[in-house]
Order: C-alpha cells, then structure tokens, then sequence
C-alpha cells in the first residue's frame, strides 16, 4: 500500500478524524470533556449507612417546609405579588369598565341595526316568537352548531379520562364502587323520585317543545331531562336505570342528535348561500309546528344536553355504564 | 355563484360530521375515517388556494339565508386557504408519522375517542381560520382547547393527567381573558363581524373616544392568545404536555393548535383592529419585549433538559418568541416573516417530534440524552431527519429555518429603535440553539459507550491483550431499517422534502403571506 504520508501523521489530520467520527470508531466526548475516569467507588457497610443517615437527615431538614426560611420567604412574597397582581388587574379591569358607554342609554354603539332588525324583524323572518331562539338557531345557527359540539366533545374528554370499560374484575368493581355504601332502596327517596321524575321529564320535554313560543329551549331543557335521569339513577340505581340508558344508547342518541343538526343546518346554509329558495316552511308563528328547522334543533340540542349531563354523572359516579 | 365557493364551508362541516361519526364506529374505521377526511379538506383547501389566486380578491360566503351583520360569515382569501392547506398537510403527515405509537400506547376501546380528537380539532383549526366573526371564533377556540386535552391526557399516565390539567387551567384563562376583550369590543362598537368591528373602532380611534377600554380590550385579547399559544411567562404547561403525550398529539399541538391561535391573533390585529391602530398602541411593544425574552430563556431552559422530547418542547418557547417578536415589530415586513415562521417551525417542529420518537426506539424507549448514543446510526432515517429538522432550527442554509431568520433580520433592519435588540436576540438565540440541538446530534452520531466488558481469558487465565473485548450494547438498543415502519419513513422523509422546499423555494410562499395580508385590510 502506498502512502504519501505516514500512518501517525494521517492520523492526526482533520479528514481522518473526521472519518473516524462518521465511522463510529471515536467519540467526541471521550478525551475532550471528561478528563478523568472516574475510580470505582469502595464503600464498606458503616460508611454506607452512615450515607444513609445522613441523607435522611439531609431530606428532612431540606423538605420541612413548616420551618425552612427560603420557602416562608418565598410563599410571604408570593402571597403579596399575588395579591398586588389581583388589585392591580382589578384596578385595570374597573378603569376600563368605567370609561365604557353608560348602561341604558340610547345612542349606545350596541342598539344599532343588528338589534334593531332582531327585534323588529325577528318574527316574521325566523318564525319563533321567542325572539332569542330565533338568533341562536336561526340567525347564528352556526355558533350553536359549534356549542353543541363543545358539549359532545366535553363528553369524550370526560370518558377518556374517566371511563373503567370493566377491565378490573366485576367484583374488585363493585367494592371499589362507591354504590356499595349508599344506602340501598331508600323509601323516601324513592318515593319522591317515583312522584317527581314523570313530572320532572315532561316538564323537560315541553320546555325543549315550547322553546321557539315561550321561555326555554333545547339547552334548559335537555339540563331539566338530564336532572331527572339523575334523580332516577340515584333513587333506583344502574341495573334498573341500564334497562333504557347505557353507553350504546349514549352513543347513538347523540350521534342521531347531532347529525340531524349538522346535515339539516348544512342544507340550510347550502341554499342560503346559494340563493336557493329553501323548501322549509316557517308555518303560523305561535303554532307548535312552526319557525322552520328552530324546532328539531331545538329538540337534537336538548337530546345532547341531557345525554351529556347524564354521562357526566355516571362517569364520575361509576366509570362507565 | 361559483361552486368552488361552497368548499371551505364543506370542509369544515365535513370535519366537525366526522367527529360524531367517529364515535359511533371503531377504532380502525375511526382512523380510515379521519385519514380521508384530513385528505379531503386539504384537496378542498387547495382548490379554494388556486380558486382565490385566480380571482385575485377573497370572497365572503354567508352561512344561512341573513347576511352578514346577522347572520353567521366566513370568508376566504389566500392566506385563509394557504394555512389551511398548511394545516391539513401537516396533520396528516403527524398523523402517519404517530401511527404504530398510537396503536401501542392508547388503549383498543379509546382508540375512536382520538379520532373523534383529531376531527373536531381540524374542524376547530379550520372555522378559526375562515371566520369572519368573532364570536364564532370564540366558540371554535372552545372546541379547540377541549380536544387539545383530550390528545395530551389520552395517553393514560400520571404525567399526561396531571400535563392535561395544568394546560386546562392555562388554556381556560387565557380563553376567559379573550372573552372578556371581546365582550369589552362589543360593547365599544355593537358588531361581532370583523370588518364592521374594524370601521367602528377606526371611527372611534378618529373621534378619540373610549380610548382606555379599547386599549383594555386589546390588552385582554392579547394576554388571552398569548397564554393559549405559550408566550415566555406563561409557557410552564408547555414540556410536560408536549413532552409526555403519544408522538402524534405532541406534533399537532406544538405545530397546529398554538398556530391557529397566532393565526386567529394576526386575524384581530389586521382584520379586526386594523394594523394602524395595533401599531399606534403600547401592547406591540410588551409582546416584543416577551418576544426577546422567551426567545433567550426558552433556549436557555432547552439547554438544561436532559429528556430529548422536553428539549424540543422547550424549543417551542422560543420559536414561539420569534413570532412575537415578529409581531412586535410592528411592520408588515415583521408580520409577514412571523406567517412564515408560523409555517417553518410547524414544518419543522412535527419532524422533529417524530424523528425523536424513531431515535427513542432504536434506544429502548428511553427519552434521556445518556442513552441515545448511536441512536442515529442505528435508525438511519431518524437520525438524518432530526439532523435535518436541527440544522433548520438552528438556521442553515438550504433549511426552512435560515429563511425566516433572514426575514426577522431584513425586518428589523426597517426599525430605527428596535433594530439591535432583534439583531443581538437572534444571534444570541441562534448560539443557544446550536448549543442543545448540535449537542443532540453529536450525541446521537457518536459511539455506543461501552457498558459491560467482558475479558476473554488466554489459557493461563491472564487477560488477553488488546482484542477479545465483547462491546455490549445496553438492552433494547436495535437496528431499525426503513421497512420496518414505513409509516414513520413516509412521514420523515415528506416532512425532509417539505423543509428542504421551503428552505429553497420560499418566494412563491412569501408571495401569497404578502398578497394575503394585502386582501386582510
């Protein structure tokens, strides 16, 4: 083999060190930041449980928090930057409240057209005689759309975090279940539940009904039907509760709920943009069956609402259904 | 009307379906599912990009029969549909990059539960994106810090739990505050749609009246955004939720969920306050002092890590910084660099998530810097993507990161005041850089250490010199070829392509921002 330089002066160059790296033979570690290998530690029995000791005493000095003087330092100043923090972004807060345009007046930069055309027109354009349906399901249908999906989204998130699927065998379940020291068949509270539930769902199920002509809504609603399953559930339990509620139900009631809303909205929107003569009718304004879509939105928005409530009980009360 | 107009409505009510729909399917069905929807919106995006760069002018479309002051707008022009193609893009390639980690580290009966995650999430990052009204914008934001805990907690550990909650409390101030500026705005001015918003508060700031509470509003809006997209001082949620989440969630929030908030923040600052009226307010100059100062501490807290995906998460900080910093400056010249960085640092930030997670396998799953050595020759296609995804960080020639850095520097030098302290951030920050992602790459190049020497003994029971010493690799350490997951492969080397692009062709990109931000006012 012929060279034109030496081994060791080849070695020494910048292209074969190089090499070397990309190769994996050196580390540039080695020989450059560590000067010195470390020797093998020698410890006997004593001086180890002397180490021992010593670290416990090291601990507790270092984590007795109730007489450490840097950390009640730390937690007088903290209080009193928080405290400094909290008036000084109230001060904020009220300074810029204050200069804000006086309550009730007339020439307010709000009362413009947007409200002027809710009010006087809402009515005849939406149908609903409850001018505020008629905005959030008609005029701004797209922000309730998006609402509804925060609820149905909410619900995932709780049963990604909460939900047991029943991998822990049933009977370590039931111990660790919080039904076991409840008291069982309540009288009382069964008896109340048996008079009020009925009562408690129909009123639900009208204010979700009646939310385009009085008062109320799919959200009120749907909240009123899901405190009555809950009052059913506490009263009677799960087994009877899970003969017309469980998980699949859950599932598919929402998933019904919201692709009605989503794909009815969607046509809505479709023709809207487009010019396209929609085909709903906005029918008799007072009459049940009137104001277009506002009253199946209103009833997939209060399916959602108590489905989600109801979830949200059992979830955090059981982990699953 | 042109039927191309309807797409961006039907991309996002296709992604926001989809979410429900996930929850009644599989988890395998639910994956399908989603990989078709991301793939359709993107299409969609594109055909909107072209659509609108025919034309010339964005379009508004009204969703509903009222238009828009009472009813509901979105509205699309250039840059709408070039960050929404961004963003799709971007997903689905986090997305394939995450798969095996998915399947392994979230359970079979949650596995939809993510999917119907990633959907709202687009649909999240899409109506944030096209809408004209704030309001709606509000309600999307809701949805998009809703899911973003649901990708970090679905991966079930104490740490992702406990990451989930802190981001929970932040997020959830920092919506608070955006709500309240925007309560503040609408009482100032009676609109929730951008472009009325904006003549109202431009004859308001003409008359000088109600001048505090729209610097109260503006204040609030900004803190608000700030703390949702990890400005320094409100950043500490940040490593822990990036850094123990599944691969794939980590890589979408680091590069899509804090970018959608800066998008919807350049959104207020050209669309709905007017750029005249944010420059003439103190606020620019408060976020381009935090700006400097997450850009230098979130190097400096990168640099003491000793977990590779808490350094990159930490690296977030200061990209983050960079944008602000951008926006500080108060030019358009520095808001068009920060929309580049915007797209760079999520080009770049995703790759960087997902090498990490090849260089961890080929590691035994172990994050700590002592255990990587070799790790890049050992997975040869994850150690040349974190390489590259490093080089473009750091600011090299060739690589998406150089370019925006080139344009934070052409930006400041327009600035009389804020010149040299832009110019002395970005060098110091471009040092501090160097430091911990070189230290990774010199890391993951050098040699395996050797663990356990065993001497092979001669006959006479001396050890035998110079050979005869077995090198051990530590447990778990494993050749990974290309083949073996090609998902990931696929992923990197797009992600490889995108940066490089970027980095080599960046004025056509800087050309749409440009025209974009001209269709803004």
């Amino acid at each position: 083999m012929s060279r034109k330089v030496s081994r060791e002066q080849y070695e020494k160059t910048i292209s074969y060190r190089l090499k070397s790296w990309l190769e994996g033979s050196r580390d540039l570690y080695v020989g450059n930041l560590e000067m010195r290998p470390q020797s093998p530690r020698q410890e006997d029995e004593d001086t180890r449980r002397q180490h021992r000791e010593d670290q416990k005493k090291v601990r507790a000095r270092v984590y007795d928090t109730e007489h450490n003087r840097e950390v009640l330092l730390f937690k007088k100043v903290y209080r009193i930057f928080s405290l400094l923090f909290c008036v000084l972004l109230v001060s904020m807060l009220l300074i810029g409240v204050a200069d804000l345009p006086p309550f009730g007046e007339a020439d307010k930069p709000v009362n413009n057209e947007v409200s002027q055309r809710y009010i006087e027109k809402g009515l005849q354009e939406t149908g609903a005689v409850n001018i505020v349906t008629g905005m959030i399901l008609d005029y701004r249908a797209f922000d309730t759309l998006g609402e509804s999906h925060v609820l149905f989204i909410a619900t995932c998130t709780v049963l990604i975090l909460l939900r047991t699927d029943g991998k822990e065998g049933e009977s370590g379940r039931e111990e660790s279940n919080d039904r076991a020291y409840e008291p069982k068949n309540d009288v009382i509270l069964q008896t109340a539940a048996r008079l009020l539930v009925p009562f408690i769902i129909i009123f639900g199920i009208y204010v979700i009904l009646c939310g385009h002509l009085g008062p109320g809504g799919g959200f009120s609603g749907g909240a009123v039907i899901g405190a009555g399953l809950i009052l059913y559930v506490s009263a009677f339990g799960f087994e009877k509760a899970e003969r017309f509620f469980t998980g699949a139900t859950y599932k598919w009631m929402s998933f019904g709920a919201l692709a009605c809303y989503c794909l009815s909205k969607t046509y809505s929107f479709y023709t809207g943009a487009n010019h396209i003569e929609s085909v709903i009718p906005l029918g008799t304004p007072g009459a049940i069956l009137s104001s277009g879509l506002i009253l199946l939105l209103n009833i997939c928005v209060g399916v959602v609402v108590a489905g989600t409530m109801y979830t949200f009980y059992v979830m955090f009360r059981k982990g699953g259904y | 009307m042109d039927f191309i107009r309807n797409l961006p409505f039907f991309s996002i009510v296709l992604s926001l379906f989809s979410g429900p729909l996930s929850s009644i399917l599989g988890g395998k069905w639910a994956k399908r599912v989603n990989s078709v929807v991301i793939g359709l919106c993107g299409a969609m995006s594109v055909a909107v990009l072209w659509y609108v760069c025919r034309t010339g002018e964005a379009f508004v479309y009204t969703m509903g029969h009222f238009p828009a002051p009472w009813g509901n707008e979105i509205r699309a022009g250039i840059l709408e549909a070039l960050m929404a193609v961004i963003f799709c893009a971007i997903m689905l390639l986090c997305m394939l990059g995450g798969a095996r980690e998915r399947e392994v580290e979230i359970e079979a009966s949650r596995q939809n539960l993510y999917y119907i995650m990633v959907d709202l999430l687009l649909c999240s990052l899409l109506a944030l994106i096209y809408t004209n009204d704030l309001f709606t914008a509000y309600v999307f934001v809701e949805i998009n810090t809703i899911s973003a805990c649901g990708l970090i907690m679905i991966r079930r550990n104490g740490r992702t739990i406990e990451a989930a909650a802190r981001y929970m409390i932040m997020s959830l101030l920092g919506s608070g505050l955006l709500l309240l500026g925007l309560c503040f705005l609408y009482d100032l001015t009676g609109h929730l749609l951008m472009s009325h918003i904006r003549e109202s508060v431009h004859a308001l700031v003409a008359g000088g009246m109600y001048q505090r509470p729209l610097l109260v509003a503006i204040c609030l809006m900004c803190v608000g955004l700030a703390i949702k997209s990890a400005l320094f001082p409100f950043h500490n949620w940040l490593p822990d939720a990036y850094g123990y989440s599944t691969v794939s969630s980590a890589a979408i929030l680091s590069s899509l969920v804090s970018k959608g908030y800066i998008f919807l923040l350049v959104k207020i600052f050209c669309r709905v306050i007017g750029f005249d009226v944010f420059r003439g307010s103190k606020v620019i100059h408060v976020l381009f002092v935090f700006g400097i100062a997450g850009m230098i501490m979130g190097s400096v807290d990168a640099i003491r890590e000793k977990d590779i995906r808490r350094m990159i998460a930490y690296s977030s900080v200061a990209q983050i910084g960079y944008i602000y910093m951008g926006f500080g400056l108060g030019t358009m010249e520095g808001v068009i660099a920060s929309i580049y960085h915007v797209i760079c640092h999520a080009a770049t930030k995703s790759l960087l998530f997902v090498a990490a997670s090849g260089i961890t396998d080929a590691s035994g799953g172990s994050r700590y810097f002592k255990d990587l050595n070799g790790a890049g020759r050992r997975n040869t296609l994850a150690g040349i993507a974190f390489t590259v995804g490093s080089l473009s960080m750091v600011g090299v020639p060739m690589f998406a990161g150089f370019i925006s850095k080139l344009f934070f520097s052409q930006a400041a030098v327009g600035h009389e005041i804020k010149m040299l302290p832009t110019l002395i951030a970005l060098a110091i920050s471009t040092v501090l850089n160097a430091v911990y992602f070189m230290k990774t790459v010199i890391r993951i190049y050098s040699p395996v250490k050797i663990t356990d020497l065993e001497e092979k003994h001669t006959e006479r029971g001396e050890p035998e010199k110079g050979m005869g010493k077995v090198i051990r690799p530590p447990e778990g350490y494993k050749e990974i070829t290309i083949w073996q997951q090609p998902a990931k492969a696929a992923s990197m080397i797009l992600f490889i392509l995108l940066n490089i692009l970027l980095g080599l062709n960046s004025e056509p990109l800087i050309g749409l921002i440009e025209r974009g931000l001209r269709m803004f006012s």
